[in-house]
This record gives C-alpha cells, sequence and structure tokens, in this order.
C-alpha cells in the first residue's frame, strides 16, 4: 500500500475517508481470498495446523503403516515368528508396536532408547502411541468424510425440496440420534472385529444428523433469497441451484462445522475404545491404550501420559482450526485487532498527520 | 399450542419406535448370550444353556421378540412397567434396576450439570464483560483446553491428584506461611483479572484479597480447622449474609432499602433459627426434614417481604422467599460438617476421606443418622462431579459469553445506558435476562440427556447407574437390559426436546410455535 507524495483530490479523499477500514480491508477481494487471508492472520489457527501436520507426518512416517488385511497378529508359518496380516510399511524407528523387546531399563522407565518407556512385557511406548496416533486419526478423517458428505447431501435435499421428503429424512434423523452411539459400536466390535477403518465408516454412518439440520436450515432461508429466484427464472435445473448457488453460500458453515465434528469424532472414538467397544486389542487406538495401561498409573504413569496428552493435543489443535475458520468466514466474530494497528491504519487512510 | 403439542407427540412416538425396534435388532444380533456357557465343558451347562434359551425366549427370531418385549412395555401406560427381566442381574426385574439406577444417576449427573450451568453461565458473563482482556483470552484457552479433555483420562488424573494428595493432605493438615501466601497472591491475581478498571483500581482489589485470603488461611491453620472442621453459627450467619448479598446483586437491588430489609430479615431469622433447629435436626432425623424447614425459612422470607418490600412487594417476597430457601443449605451443610470427627473415625483406614469408588461407604449404608450418610454420599459425590463439571463448564462459558455480547450489542442495552443507569442494573436487569434465553433450551436439552448418565465416568469410579446398566446389558448382550435403559433415556430425550421448543416460545415472544 505505497501511497505517493502527491494528495489526492478532496472529494476523494472524502470518499476514501467515507470507507471503513474494514471495507478497505476488503475492497475488491473474492471470498476464498479474504477467507485464506483471514485464516492465515489467526495465529492459534495457524500453530495448530502446523503442529498437527508434524503430528501426522511423525505418526506415519515413524512406525510406518500397515495396508490392506486385518491388521490381526499372525505367526508365520515358515518362521515362526509373529507377524500382522497386509501388506506392511516398515518406517525409521528400529521398534514396532507389537513386539515385546528386552526390557532395558528397570521396570521400562523412558531412556534414550524407548524415549517414552516400555510396559511390563516390553513393548516400546512410542512406537504403541504412534499406531495408536494413526488409528485415531483414520477414524477422524473417514468419520469427517463421511459424515460432512451426508449431512451436506441430506440437509441440501430436505431443505431445498421441503415437503414430505423434508418430513421423512427428518424424521429419519431424528430416529438416528436417539440411537446411542454405543450400541452401534457394540455390535460393529463383536461382528466385525472393530479396526478403524470398519469403525470409522459405520460411525461416518451415523454422525452426520446434526450438520444435516443445520445443512437445511441454510438452505431453507437461502432458497427464498432473489439470487435463487433469478436463476430459477434464468431456467437453472434444480441441481444448478443446489450446487451452483446455494452450496457455496452456505459453505461457511459446512466447512466449520466439519472440523468441529471432527473434533468430537477423536473423542468419541477414544471413548469408545476406552469402554472396549471401538477399537480392541490387538489393534491399537489412544484410548484402547489408555483403557489397557489405566490400572499401571501408579507404577508406570508414562504408560498413562503419553497418549492422553496425544489425544489432547489432536483435539485442541483441530478445535482451534475450527475457531480459525469460523473467524474467517464470519467477520462478525473477528477478534479485535490490535489498537496500534488499528491507529496505524486510521492513519494511512486520513492521509496521516490529521490524528 | 395443544395441537402442536399432540402433533409433536405423535410424531416423537413414531421416532421412537423405530429406534427402539432399530436397538432393539442391533442389540440382539450384537452377540451371543450362550456364549459364556458354550465354552464351558461342564456337563450342567448343556442344561443352564436350555433353561436360559427358554428364559430369554431365544428361540423366536429377534423380529417377532421385539413385538412381545413391545406389548409388555406398552403396559408402562396403564401404570405396570413389565420390562422383562435381566438375567445378568440374577433375573432382577428390568423395571427394578432401573429404579435404583435412576436414583444413583440422578444424584450423581444432576448436581454436577445444575453447578456447571451456574459456574459456566458465571464465569461466561464475566468473559464476555472483560471482552478482549487478558482474563477473556486466558478462559477461552482454557476453555479450548477443557473441550479438547477426554473424559476418562481426566477422571484417572483426578483420582490420583485430586483424591490420593487431597487425603493425604487431610491425614497431616497444614498449611505452611508461604503456600498460603502464594495461594492468595494466585486469587488476588484471578480476582483483580475479573474485577478490571484502572491500574488503581486493580492494586487495591488485589491487595485486599491477598490480604483476605492469606489472613483466613493461616487463621484456619492455626485453629486447626482442617483437623476438626465445623461451620457453626458463626459461619452460617457469614455464609447467609453472603448469600443475602449475593441475591441482592443478581437481581440487582443491592441498593434498594426495601429489598435490603426484607433480605436482611430474612438472613436474621437463619441465623435466630439455628440453635432451636439443632433440636429439630436430632430428633427429627430424617431427609424429610430438610424441605420442611427450606419451606419455612422461604415463608419467612416472603412474610418478610410482604411487610417490609413496600412498592416493590412482589418482588421483594420473591427475592427474599429464594433466600431463605436458598440458606436452608448453610445449615444442613453446618450439621453434615458436625460430624465430621466421627466419620473419619467410621470409615475404613485405607480409603480415605474422600473416596474414589462408589456411591457411598458400604459400612455406613444403613446407618441410622441421616446426616451421617448425607456426608458419606458427599464425599463420594466431590470426584466424579468435578470430573463431569470440568468438561461442561467449557461449554455453557462459551455459549454464555456469545449470547451476552449479543445481546449488549441490542438497541434497548444503548437505551438502558442512555438514560442513566448504573451499569449493574443494566447488565443484571436487561442484559442478563435476555442472555438466558438461548441458554434455557440448551440447559433443557441437557437435563434431557441426563438421566442417561455418564457412561464413562460411572464405569471409573465404579458408579452404579444408568450407563453402568446400559454398559453391562451391552457387554453380556442383555437385550432387556439395553431396552429398559433406552426406553428411559429415549423418552427423557423426547420430553425435554419438547419442553425447550416451549420455553423457546414462551421466554421470547417473537418466537412463535407455527402449527404447520
Amino acid at each position: 500500500m505505497a501511497r505517493n507524495k502527491s494528495t489526492p483530490p478532496r472529494t476523494e479523499q472524502l470518499a476514501l475517508s467515507e470507507l471503513t477500514i474494514e471495507q478497505r480491508q476488503i475492497e475488491g477481494l473474492s471470498l476464498s481470498t479474504l477467507v485464506r487471508r483471514r485464516f492465515f492472520q489467526h495465529k492459534a489457527a495457524v500453530t495448530s495446523m502446523i503442529i498437527l501436520g508434524i503430528i501426522i507426518v511423525l505418526a506415519f512416517t515413524s512406525v510406518g503403516t500397515i495396508i490392506g488385511g486385518s491388521g490381526r497378529l499372525a505367526a508365520d508359518t515358515t518362521s515362526g515368528q509373529i507377524i500382522l496380516d497386509g501388506m506392511r510399511i516398515t518406517g525409521w524407528w528400529p521398534f514396532d508396536w507389537y513386539h515385546n523387546y528386552p526390557i532395558t531399563t528397570v521396570g521400562g522407565v523412558p531412556s534414550w532408547e524407548h524415549p517414552f518407556g516400555q510396559d511390563t512385557l516390553g513393548k516400546d511406548i512410542f512406537a504403541r502411541v504412534m499406531r495408536g496416533i494413526q488409528q485415531s486419526l483414520t477414524v477422524v478423517a473417514l468419520i469427517g468424510s463421511i459424515a460432512t458428505a451426508l449431512g451436506v447431501v441430506i440437509g441440501a435435499i430436505s431443505g431445498f425440496f421441503r415437503g414430505w421428503l423434508d418430513s421423512l429424512l427428518m424424521r429419519m434423523t431424528d430416529v438416528i440420534i436417539i440411537i446411542p452411539g454405543l450400541i452401534l459400536g457394540a455390535v460393529l466390535g463383536r461382528t466385525i472385529g472393530g479396526n478403524a477403518i470398519s469403525l470409522g465408516l459405520l460411525l461416518g454412518l451415523v454422525s452426520w444428523t446434526g450438520l444435516a439440520r443445520l445443512v437445511r436450515g441454510e438452505f431453507l432461508a437461502l432458497r427464498e433469497r432473489e439470487f435463487v429466484d433469478a436463476a430459477r427464472v434464468a431456467g437453472a435445473s434444480n441441481a444448478r441451484i443446489i450446487f451452483q448457488h446455494i452450496l457455496p453460500n452456505s459453505i461457511g458453515i459446512i466447512v466449520v462445522n466439519a472440523t468441529l465434528l471432527m473434533s468430537a469424532a477423536i473423542l468419541t472414538e477414544t471413548a469408545l475404545s476406552f469402554l472396549g467397544f471401538g477399537i480392541t486389542a490387538p489393534d491399537i487406538s489412544l484410548g484402547q491404550i489408555i483403557s489397557q495401561y489405566n490400572e499401571a498409573f501408579k507404577t508406570r504413569p508414562w504408560l498413562f501420559w503419553w497418549p492422553g496428552l496425544f489425544i489432547v493435543v489432536v483435539a485442541l489443535c483441530i478445535n482451534f482450526i475450527g475457531d480459525g475458520l469460523r473467524d474467517a468466514f464470519d467477520p462478525r466474530q473477528r477478534r479485535m485487532p490490535k489498537l496500534s494497528s488499528l491507529s496505524r491504519q486510521f492513519r494511512e487512510l486520513t492521509g496521516g498527520g490529521r490524528s | 399450542m395443544l395441537s402442536f403439542v399432540s402433533r409433536r407427540l405423535l410424531a416423537t412416538l413414531a421416532v421412537l419406535l423405530v429406534a427402539s425396534f432399530v436397538v432393539y435388532m442391533l442389540t440382539a444380533y450384537s452377540g451371543d448370550p450362550l456364549e459364556d456357557l458354550r465354552t464351558q465343558n461342564d456337563p450342567a451347562s448343556v442344561a443352564k444353556r436350555a433353561t436360559l434359551t427358554e428364559k430369554l425366549d431365544l428361540g423366536t427370531p429377534p423380529f417377532f421378540r421385539y413385538f412381545k418385549w413391545l406389548g409388555s412395555a406398552a403396559s408402562c401406560v396403564i401404570g405396570q412397567c413389565n420390562l422383562g427381566i435381566s438375567v445378568t442381574r440374577g433375573d432382577e426385574p428390568v423395571a427394578h434396576a432401573l429404579g435404583n439406577a435412576m436414583q444413583s444417576t440422578l444424584s450423581l449427573v444432576l448436581l454436577a450439570t445444575v453447578l456447571s450451568i451456574l459456574l459456566g453461565v458465571a464465569i461466561g458473563m464475566t468473559t464476555a464483560l472483560r471482552q478482549y482482556s487478558g482474563y477473556d483470552y486466558t478462559v477461552t484457552f482454557a476453555a479450548f483446553i477443557f473441550y479438547s479433555l477426554p473424559i476418562f483420562w481426566v477422571a484417572v488424573l483426578l483420582k490420583e491428584f485430586g483424591a490420593i494428595r487431597f487425603n493425604e493432605f487431610l491425614g497431616n493438615p497444614s498449611i505452611p506461611w508461604w503456600i498460603a501466601l502464594l495461594i492468595g497472591i494466585g486469587l488476588a491475581f484471578v480476582i483483580q483479572a475479573i474485577v478490571g478498571g484502572h491500574l488503581r483500581l486493580r492494586l487495591r482489589t488485589a491487595g485486599i484479597s491477598l490480604v483476605l485470603t492469606t489472613a483466613i488461611l493461616i487463621l484456619l491453620d492455626i485453629t486447626q480447622w482442617f483437623r476438626s472442621p465445623s461451620i457453626g453459627i458463626v459461619g452460617v450467619a457469614i455464609l447467609a449474609i453472603g448469600l443475602g448479598a449475593l441475591m441482592l446483586f443478581v437481581t440487582s437491588n443491592l441498593t434498594k432499602r426495601t429489598f435490603q430489609l426484607s433480605v436482611g430479615a430474612t438472613v436474621v431469622a437463619v441465623i435466630a433459627l439455628w440453635y432451636p433447629l439443632q433440636f429439630l435436626w436430632f430428633y427429627f432425623n430424617n431427609p424429610l426434614a430438610i424441605p420442611v424447614v427450606a419451606i419455612i425459612i422461604a415463608g419467612i422470607g416472603v412474610l418478610a417481604g410482604f411487610f417490609l418490600g413496600g412498592d416493590d412487594r412482589t418482588e421483594a417476597m420473591r427475592v427474599a422467599g429464594i433466600t431463605g430457601a436458598l440458606a436452608t443449605t448453610t445449615l444442613v451443610l453446618d450439621q453434615m460438617i458436625m460430624r465430621w470427627g466421627e466419620y473419619v473415625q467410621l470409615i475404613p483406614l485405607r480409603s480415605g476421606v474422600i473416596s474414589t469408588i462408589g456411591a457411598n461407604t458400604p459400612t455406613l449404608a444403613n446407618n441410622p443418622d441421616t446426616w451421617l450418610r448425607m456426608l458419606d454420599s458427599s464425599t463420594h459425590l466431590i470426584l466424579p462431579t468435578a470430573a463431569l463439571m470440568i468438561i461442561s463448564i467449557a461449554g455453557y462459558t462459551r455459549y454464555t459469553r456469545s449470547s451476552l455480547l449479543e445481546v449488549l450489542n441490542q438497541d434497548y442495552v444503548r437505551t438502558a445506558r442512555a438514560k442513566g443507569l448504573p451499569e449493574a442494573t443494566v447488565i443484571m436487569r436487561h442484559a442478563f435476562r435476555n442472555t438466558l434465553i438461548p441458554i434455557a433450551t440448551i440447559v433443557a436439552f441437557d437435563f434431557g440427556g441426563v438421566i442417561g448418565g455418564a457412561i464413562i465416568t460411572e464405569r471409573v469410579f465404579a458408579w452404579q447407574g444408568m450407563g453402568a446398566l446400559f454398559n453391562q446389558g451391552l457387554y453380556h448382550v442383555d437385550v432387556n437390559l439395553v431396552m429398559g435403559v433406552f426406553l428411559v433415556t429415549g423418552v427423557a430425550a423426547v420430553f425435554f426436546n419438547i419442553l425447550a421448543d416451549l420455553a423457546y416460545s414462551a421466554l421470547d415472544p417473537r418466537i412463535r410455535i407455527t402449527e404447520s
């Protein structure tokens, strides 16, 4: 914003000063630019995004992962060693999450070799926690994407078409809201065997209700607006109105709530696994680790602290990203700018010296 | 209105029916109730399996069993609930098990919910009034952290640090002067941040609170209060006066003479009744004494408001009456604390005063002294209540903050300020009441969920409530038990949902219940 030395004509100056600071900031920018810019101003959200990125990279590269298969332990028929069902991709961490290693320190206290310590069997806790993060994040990502997609589609249909379709869909939503998630978890844990993919899929299929209601409300309001009438008069089809005209206008509410849904998802998954209804042994999730080591808190606190800490950090990061997105999409909720930057902008606006 | 309610009831009844069918099928197909018996080699297990199959009617497919269950459950409408028997609980009728569990759940979750609402609303209001201050940012950050805490993790931490360490402290209670000073400094810092204002005002607030807190702590230490705590008439007087002042402040009547007089008379009555009530508490040793006394004292308050209220008679009666009813809690608290010494002697040596497991000490469950039993349940309630509160306060704080900020931007608040009303009146009378409207609906919602219990909290603290029942039913594929819990929670959720809608339209006349 370099200002040339020559002062603008008086009329132009007046017009300039009538623009509020906010209007000046957003002059001639597209919505996505605005949102991105506001989001990157939110320091907590940006920091959270970086931390979450680091955690994801760390979790997936360190102990590697396993693709396909049931993830169950089995003894290899030729060598007799314990292997996992599925394609194993190894990482840079020397230990894995299912072998028992010789206990290097007294009681498995954290050391350089095993920074998060070992349990009574000699399992490496760092590897276990990393695997747990992988599993929990897989569940979160699945829940987030499936529930968002379903919620948007069902909410949009319900709000746009109204009538009997709306009533039917909303009653269906009510039914799903009233069924406790624990029952679904229990059914799944017993029948399919409770791995991350199936748990994420199933929980995703029942977590869309809140988002669907919000999207429906948004569609009910937006479909009465003039631009929808204009589109209809111009001959646009229903699908075009929904996807090209209304959906972009409700993208804020969708993105924000999808994020919040994911932060709730990690707590749901860990709670289910803690109760023994979600991901079950020998597979690992953060909640399952805590449940397994619950009693060892007094003697081996490190078994308990690390998984819990990572749950809190991941949930906190997702929550802060959601907060940043909300601020970015909804300028009314914006944080107050610093007083110094306000006065600087004011000086810039008024051409300086007049304050 | 009536047609709205009936229509809603019909629709939700249909929803409940469908949901109950789904839950029944899911639970029935989630596992095999005979699994334990199948794996046994015991020859008697075959016979056991046969009897169990007959008892559970396993020969009938679940689809038809559901309608049988529905038929007997429908008898609840005429007041005789037959929800079947729970095999895992030794053939106990489900309705009976539910009754016990509900009682235990309500005492746990109701208290936690009420306290978190009160505290959350109070904290949320202070943050909104000090928007963009360091205090606001701190509370916002803390709320985010509390949102992100898994409750099972918090509960275990509370068990370790809240109970075991605190019990160690109670075993040898002494506060060194420097710890008293540190606590004082911490509190002073928090209080000055909430009160706010200019630097001088802040310094003065901080100074006063520092001196007061430290002095009280040292005094309590010198008089060995933590070793043998008691409230007595002095404590009751201090608490009752504080309560009266708080009520006056909340209703923004602190400076009005008529209100001061009526609330003051009520407080004096509470203090004067302390001695005569000792006899009542002793001879009428029954929980029923509490509501009786509460009604009597509230009646005194209403009378005081009637005679001393002057022009504001109706409101003075209300404020003084509520003050009187609430002040009863200080008297009850006094009775409970009075039995502290006796209680410490009675509980098992190994478990500390603050208990981590169960709802009461088994040896004290049938003690004839009501107040001792109440003290016992309170020490058992502290930890699970704290765990539940930590999680739910955050939500209420955020709701209240945004709601109050929204209200403060309204024109009528500006008008109230412009006509020269004191800020306290503007906040408490004009803004606060409207802030509560959206919160009331959330509260109604949450109360609907209360009855479902706190499955995880109950598990960690070995509490036998609805959540534990549900958990047990799911583990052992006890369909009747799961359905019983589901029925109660489902009906409660539906009922409070409708209540929330009605409350919203009653509180906010702009919202109308439409007939569509």
